[in-house]
């Protein structure tokens, strides 16, 4: 069961850093998409399969609850887990992202045990994500 | 009225320099005492990130840092050598420099908004030059120093009610040529 993960944030860095991290975290990578943005995360979505989404909030152009918004009110998608990455740790960010559907909150610094977890978490719920 | 508490704000500042520094870079920090700074900060060779705060309340935070220790913290980030001869940076390090203090000011914003309520911030702008000066508009910076590995870091950060900061953060004045970098990070 791999799972195919595409990671939205705006910084290079921090997407290179998230693969690493769920390399470590032992998390079974099938491919890795990467976006700078919503509406780069959205044109990926439309061209390949992909099990798991981490987003940034903070990002130009679309950011990620409105992203977050767009997965969760599409037929096609509604069902895709979406975890939030982000250094947004206020109550209301984090309320508005648990409102709009998003299956995790990973505060920024995060350590690869915080993402083991969350993602353990979802797959090992009923109906958390559709896996191959 | 509420009111910034500065003993506060260097705590936070410390507590989330010393965590973003431990989880993510793997680099010990030693804190040096804070201090208040107006107006012009002397020239400046280095690099420095710069967010926005806006809000109930607004202002802004800035990692300040020189090239050596920018490089050092793009390596350790990345855990990858940097790859720019001599004393440069290129976007990459600059990209590092940008997150960095995107987690520690976003951590402190954090903290903050707890007394005075929701504050958004902004995508962190990089610059990085030699002999250019910052310029503070309106109101006090608290400063924190900080020795990381023999180079030096500063994480400034100012907020004030919208009435009294005069609009803006901080100014930047070139003396000779600046290489501005607006980064879409966050």
């Amino acid at each position: 069961m791999l799972l195919d993960v595409l990671i939205v944030d705006d910084s290079a860095a921090i997407r290179k850093i998230l693969q690493r991290v769920l390399r470590q975290a032992e998390v079974p990578l099938g491919q890795i998409y990467e976006a700078g943005d919503g509406l780069e995360a959205l044109k990926t979505l439309g061209s390949q399969r992909v099990d798991l989404v981490l987003a940034d909030i903070n990002m130009p152009n679309m950011d990620g609850l409105q992203l977050l918004n767009q997965i969760k009110t599409s037929e096609k998608w509604k069902h895709l887990p979406v975890i939030m990455v982000t250094t947004e740790g206020g109550e209301s960010k984090v309320m508005s992202a648990a409102k709009l559907g998003a299956a995790g909150y990973v505060r920024k610094p995060f350590s690869a045990e915080q993402f083991r977890e969350t993602v353990d978490g979802i797959f090992a719920s009923p109906g958390g994500g559709e896996t191959r | 009225m509420k009111t910034l508490d500065y003993r506060k704000v260097s705590d936070a500042v410390r507590s989330a320099t010393r965590e973003v520094f431990s989880m993510m870079i793997g680099l010990e920090v030693e804190p040096e005492a804070a201090y208040e700074e107006k107006n012009s900060t002397g020239t400046v060779d280095g690099v420095v990130a710069l967010i926005g705060l806006a809000g109930q309340w607004v202002g802004g935070g800035i990692l300040q840092c020189d090239v050596p220790l920018a490089r050092k913290l793009y390596s350790s980030l990345l855990m990858t050598e940097c790859d720019v001869a001599n004393d440069g940076v290129n976007e990459e390090v600059l990209d590092a420099v940008a997150e960095i203090a995107n987690m520690i000011i976003g951590n402190v914003k954090n903290e903050v908004e707890r007394d005075l309520g929701t504050i958004g911030m902004g995508i962190p702008s990089v610059v990085f030059g030699r002999n250019f000066t910052t310029r503070n508009a309106g109101t006090n910076w608290i400063v924190n120093p900080f020795v990381c590995d023999g180079g030096h870091l500063w994480v400034k950060f100012c907020l004030a009610p919208p009435a009294s900061t005069g609009g803006g953060a901080a100014e930047l004045l070139g003396r000779e040529s600046i290489r501005a970098k607006h980064h879409v990070t966050a």
